[in-house]
């Protein structure tokens, strides 16, 4: 928890209630007050949203107020009539009010949703700074731990646990996975979240226009160690910055290999800031395909197979590797343990296992799925994410 | 890191040991003496005053649905018990766990709480309160002697009841599962919860969701079939209309839940890859269908009590409802736009911009239904002499209430409001505003209304009175907090906080929490005092103590087994008031044979095997699993076999009854 | 805690109170038993068809994911799969002709068919069950791939309807014999026979989406 982040002073805990909501909008509602364009942009939206609807809220508690008393049985002065049932005006009111709000909110929803969309690429840092055309926004690639955030930068070869520092006044774009379960990755201050899934990709665009130290955290449950996946998140002037990526370089927890990582990914919590000098260019890659351990076949090139019709009978046996998680069960259930778990053992057979002994020798290309021609792009590099990943559908 | 390793699986007991029993939570040990003392007793002055004959002819083997209603309210109330001691531990644990404290309750045990508690209070509390209502009541409105299919009434209260026993099974033999009340995978799948948490959820869900299913079924059809003479679609009262959409709602999504969890109860238990992170399984899918169901879900709950409301506010304001025919139309607006919403509980997943806009413009065109509903109610109290009786109190209180939350909806089918409040505190206050405000002060509103109906007497109005006030304030006080913390930034589900100052919330949502507990006590001192003193309280106006306008006021209270002596017949919306208004005869004689449906153990010993099933299959005991599942086969098909189903209520019986009423009605006038 | 102050004359204009209006139906006959079974279990039905219509969606969106594994075009074997269509549609021919029987009051012909139905369905249900056993012994079982566990799941629920529908139909031969052609027992033949064409309905579902089209695809 970084120790100056703006919140509620501990002296107003004393004030009354009442006394206190008016003054919190400038001091703990980060929602409303991040430091950040997108978020800010989103804060507004909240407060204009939520004054088109008082619009007809507040009217409708007057006059529900108003009536109960007016009509309490005791008032004998208020007219009674007991079989006034209909008037189409009234009707006509009664459906066009709501419905000319929901049309305003209706059109500023639709606007408001695709400015601001997470896969957007930012137009502007802030209100009247556009964003100019050869600024290259900053990449870090983001990956949901068991109960930890991993964040590689590409570009300066970095990578940190729970620590995202920023640069303020840059434009940043995340690319998001996760390793096991769905998460959300959540800077409040920054801009809005988006879900962290495994074996695919989201993004998300923000950037800050404040320097400060805020806090980010999973904002989706995702198991034991989850109330401690937070992260400290550091806006800093461009200078230091570059400074801060210097001194994680000079890190003594050396490199990020793909053998560090999945050392790494093995599930713990209120895991301490780390810095990794360096980091594998293709890892998040990777990560997203789940295939950083070795021998398992990347989930884009099972998806290219697939969508050439797939790997035929011979292609039976291809289970370890485009087995992922099946039996990492967070590191408590292993392989033979599983297999007794199965109700039905029929439905199971000894292929399962790759160790069926009359199994035909298939070739390998066919096994990994490397090599192969890919019958509508030929050109398809080893290492891209799946198509279907860059948007997951819904 | 996952606590406890997924234990062996033996021939005998499947997976259950002398581990699976939580000895090693003092929470649970004590609750559990205290489980076992209460039972006893209980049990025990059962057996003293030699009930158990009465409790298993007249109650637990009826199928009048009268009966069948008000052990449903039974459950529902006792299940809410359970689910706000959950909450109460929640508040407790997020009020205390600061600045490094880890409060009392472990990731493991706290995981379960707040997954028990949304499932309890949904499945379990919500749904039997208005299953339980529809039940009593919606036969009664329509001037039938009871559902279309009495038998299956009673089986699917049992089965409601074999699932909620199996989720309070868990509480002490093994666990609970730690995922959420909708069990996302990965999280629920095999691979991250190898326990049997998941299964009890699942297998609590499947047997519960069967009886929700076919009692929807039930309704609907009495609802199309069992009108009295004359009450044509559009003079059904509203209560029945929303009871009809509400059943077509259940109906129409609760068989996508069953096959939501079939296909991960796959997962789990053969080894499919529907919702896996490996060879091609999609989560996402199970997002995407868990919501198809889950949104319906949230008007089931909600359209039977807008019925409620309606009926109060016409009743006490003594006048024709507002509006009835754009209150029905607005009724079905909502019942289909509930099917184009579900994508608004995960706008933060990635759909593109026009997917999310088209979903959260969808969700606010809802409210303008709503929103018409709500001046309906209101154009009812205008020029009305309102009687500020206790479920008219909870009405106004719910008008008030229920306009912040559905306002607070709105704001969050905005999708890019949405990516700052998903998940967060703000998300927890709004549906506990709507859910607590609509649906919870419907409830009381509805007891309040018809318990004199029930029981031939009225609930006692000062302890109603402090149930009331300790509601609404301790609602306000428990989650105003919860709003602001949800635009701090804080998300929910979460046990410890760094920082402090935030303390000052959760404690503020605390005391909220024991205001409302205060509520709670109140109405049980309600209920005591109100069973104690029911001479005092009872009603003398021979069943119509509101002054009514639908017909279940037209009938003595209680009412008798056939409800109606005389199907009456029906010339207006407000069929009693038209009859009360035209100066109605009762008839007092020529009674004949009423046929009736006969009592049935049969759905009580079914459910009894589907609980064992449901118990043998958590704990993978396989040869238990096969024997109940053979007897429930073996069972239900000998109850078809059993042909004779009815019996007549002689014309002497009913003469009897019907001239004792007479000497009440001449006595009371 | 007072009765209502206003009573119900007060609070209406009155009416044309010379017309005799009946209130109540002193002549009723109750309800025939029965009378809503048929739309009772039609509104069942439909809550079935939503659990296929899931299955089936599911296997839409996981229908191609094979997991470098085996694709329908590998695995299915079209003349084995239009024999056993052939089973199911010729029981539902059989199961008509059990129900032209009961209208003709005959309770042993009605008997005859249903037997013969059964047997049908017991033959598609035997191929079925031949296919699932040939597809796990080579390795395509359903947890080989989000395919084969769709469509394991989707023809397997089918299956499982057979199977119910088949003691259905043993136990109504049974109580046809015990109480002959009675109202009640004529009820359950329509239910059931409702019963039986509807998983035919569903099975041409099957047959086109996951065979046809998998093998053509």
């Amino acid at each position: 928890m970084p120790s100056n982040l703006p919140r509620f002073p501990a002296r107003l805990r004393l004030l009354p209630l009442l006394a206190a909501l008016p003054l919190l909008s400038g001091c703990g509602l980060i929602v409303l007050d991040p430091a950040g364009d997108v978020a800010r942009q989103q804060g507004d939206l909240i407060v204009l949203s939520t004054v088109l609807m008082l619009l007809i809220i507040v009217p409708v508690m007057g006059l529900t107020i108003f009536f109960a008393w007016k009509y309490r049985a005791s008032n004998k002065e208020a007219t009674y009539k007991p079989d006034w049932d209909h008037s189409t005006q009234l009707e006509l009111v009664i459906w066009s009010a709501p419905l000319l709000i929901i049309i305003c909110l209706g059109a500023v929803t639709w606007v408001a949703t695709h400015l601001l969309d997470p896969y957007r690429p930012l137009a502007r840092t802030a209100p009247g700074k556009p964003v100019a055309a050869e600024v290259k926004p900053l990449d870090v690639q983001v990956v949901a731990l068991d109960w930890k955030w991993l964040f590689i930068y590409p570009e300066q070869g970095v990578a940190t646990v729970n620590e995202l520092a920023l640069p303020v006044d840059r434009p940043i774009r995340f690319r998001i996975s996760s390793s096991s379960v769905m998460n959300s990755f959540y800077v409040p201050a920054l801009a809005g979240q988006i879900y962290a899934m495994p074996g695919m990709e989201t993004k998300l665009h923000g950037v800050f226009d404040k320097t400060g130290e805020f806090e980010g955290f999973s904002a989706n449950y995702s198991g034991w160690g989850f109330s401690n996946m937070r992260f400290a998140v550091k806006s800093l002037p461009a200078g230091e910055f570059d400074k801060w990526v210097a001194t994680a370089k000079a890190s003594a927890e050396g490199d990020l290999s793909r053998d560090a990582y999945l050392k790494l990914e093995k599930p713990t919590h209120k895991e301490p800031v780390r810095r990794f000098a360096a980091s594998d260019p293709q890892l998040f890659d990777a990560v997203v395909n789940m295939c950083v351990e070795p021998g398992k076949m990347c989930m884009h090139d099972m998806m290219s197979l697939d969508a050439a019709g797939g790997a035929g009978i011979a292609g039976i046996g291809n289970v370890r590797q485009v087995t992922y998680d099946k039996f990492a069960a967070r590191g408590t259930v292993d392989a033979a343990r599983w297999s007794m778990r199965y109700v039905a053992a029929a439905c199971s057979s000894p292929v399962m296992s790759n160790d069926r002994p009359d199994a035909k020798p298939v070739a390998p290309a066919m096994l990994k799925g490397e090599g192969l021609p890919h019958p509508s792009k030929p050109e398809r590099t080893a290492l891209r994410a799946p198509a279907a990943a860059d948007r997951p559908l819904s | 890191m996952t606590p406890h390793p997924a234990p062996e699986t033996g021939p005998i007991l499947g997976k259950l040991s002398l581990e699976a029993l939580p000895l090693h939570e003092p929470i649970l040990v004590i609750t559990f003496i205290g489980v076992v003392l209460g039972g006893i007793a209980v049990l025990g002055l059962i057996t003293k005053y030699r009930l158990w004959g009465y409790l298993w002819t007249e109650w637990f083997t009826t199928v009048d649905h009268k009966r069948i209603g008000i052990m449903y309210m039974i459950l529902g109330l006792i299940m809410f018990l359970r689910g706000f001691a959950d909450a109460i531990m929640m508040r407790l644990q997020q009020a205390m766990a600061f600045g490094g404290s880890e409060g009392y309750l472990t990731p493991h045990h706290y995981d379960q709480v707040f997954t028990a508690h949304g499932v309890i209070m949904i499945f379990f509390v919500a749904m039997p309160f208005i299953t339980g209502l529809m039940n009593y009541v919606v036969p009664l409105q329509i001037g039938a002697r009871d559902v279309s299919f009495p038998f299956l009434n009673n089986f699917s209260f049992w089965m409601t009841t074999a699932g909620a026993v199996l989720t309070m099974v868990s509480l002490f033999i093994g666990e609970y599962a730690q995922t959420g009340w909708l069990a996302y995978p990965p999280l629920s799948g095999i691979a991250y919860s190898p326990n049997v948490g998941v299964d009890y959820y699942i297998w609590g869900l499947q047997i519960a969701g069967v009886g929700t299913t076919l009692s929807g079924i039930n309704l609907i059809v009495t609802i199309l079939k069992l009108r009295a003479p004359g009450m044509g679609l559009m003079k059904m009262p509203v209560f029945t209309w929303t009871s009809l959409c509400a059943n077509i709602l259940i109906v129409a999504s609760f068989p996508i839940l069953t096959a939501t969890l079939v296909l991960l109860t796959l997962d789990r238990y053969v080894g499919t890859n529907f919702f896996t992170n490996d060879l091609g399984g999609s989560p996402m899918m199970y997002v995407n269908l868990i919501w198809i169901w889950g949104h319906p879900e949230v008007y089931i709950l909600v359209l039977p009590l807008f019925g409620v409301f309606s009926e109060v506010t016409s009743t006490f304001s003594g006048k024709r409802l507002f509006g009835y025919t754009s209150m029905v139309y607005a009724t079905i607006c909502i019942t289909i736009l509930s099917y184009l919403v579900w994508l608004h509980h995960f706008f933060t997943m990635g759909s593109g911009a026009s997917v999310n806009s088209f979903f959260g413009i969808t969700t606010m065109v809802i409210s303008i239904p709503t929103g018409a509903k709500l001046f309906n109610w209101l154009f009812t109290m205008y020029r009305g002499r309102i009687r500020f009786e206790l479920p008219m109190m909870w009405t106004v209180a719910f008008m008030l209430t229920f306009v912040i939350g559905g306002m607070t909806g709105v704001l969050l089918a905005v999708p890019p409001a949405d990516f700052v409040l998903h998940n967060s505190l703000f998300l927890i206050a709004h549906f506990h505003n709507v859910i607590i405000g609509g649906v919870l002060f419907g409830l009381f509103a509805a007891i309040n209304y018809w318990w004199p109906k029930a029981f031939g007497y009225k609930l006692d109005v000062f302890w109603g009175k402090i149930s009331f006030w300790c509601w609404v304030v301790g609602f306000w006080v428990a989650f105003t907090p919860l709003y602001i913390l949800g635009l701090m930034g804080v998300t929910r589900r979460m046990r410890v906080f760094d920082d402090p100052s935030l303390q000052i919330w959760f404690v503020i949502a605390g005391i909220g929490a024991l205001i409302v507990a205060a509520g709670i006590g109140s109405m049980l001192i309600q209920f005591g005092v109100s069973i104690w003193r029911r001479k005092e309280l009872r009603d003398t106006t021979g069943g119509d103590p509101w002054d009514g306008r639908t017909l279940e006021w037209a009938t003595s209270s209680p009412p008798p087994d056939y409800n109606f002596a005389f199907t009456p017949v029906i010339h207006d919306l407000d069929a009693w008031y038209d009859m009360k208004s035209r100066g109605h005869q009762r008839p007092v004689g020529g009674y004949r044979d009423i046929h009736m449906p006969s009592n049935t153990g049969t759905g009580m010993i079914l459910s009894g095997f589907c609980l064992v099933m449901g118990f043998a299959l958590v704990w993978h005991i396989w040869w238990l699993v096969a024997l109940s599942f053979a007897a429930t086969i073996v069972g239900a098909i000998y109850h078809t076999f059993n042909y004779k189903r009815d019996f007549d209520i002689p014309a002497a019986t009913v003469t009897a009854v019907e001239e004792a009423r007479t000497r009440q009605l001449a006595a009371g006038a | 805690m007072s009765a209502p102050t206003m009573t119900a004359k007060t609070l209406t204009a009155p009416t044309s109170a010379n017309e005799p209006v009946q209130f109540y139906d002193l002549d009723e006959h109750a309800h025939p038993e029965g009378h809503s079974t048929m739309l009772g279990f039609w509104i069942y039905l439909m809550s079935d068809c939503l659990i296929f219509a899931i299955l089936f969606a599911c296997y839409a969106v996981l229908g191609g994911s094979y997991a470098a594994g085996p694709a329908p075009k590998d695995l299915f074997d079209l003349k084995l799969i239009a024999l056993n269509t052939a089973m199911l549609l010729f029981s539902s021919i059989t199961y008509g002709f059990a129900v032209l029987q009961m209208q003709q009051g005959k309770v042993r012909g009605v008997q005859i068919w249903l037997a013969v139905t059964a047997l049908f369905g017991l033959a598609f249900l035997g191929i079925e069950l031949y296919e699932f056993h040939h597809l796990i012994e080579i390795g395509a079982g359903p947890q080989r791939s989000a395919f084969l566990s769709s469509f394991f799941t989707l023809v397997g629920t089918h299956g499982l309807h057979v199977t119910f529908g088949i003691i259905w139909l043993v136990t109504l031969m049974f109580q046809l014999s015990k109480h002959g052609l009675i109202a009640a027992n004529k009820r359950r033949v329509m239910c059931l026979s409702m019963f039986w064409h509807f998983l035919d309905v569903v099975w041409i579902g099957v047959f086109t989406f996951v065979y046809l089209m998998g093998v053509l695809r």
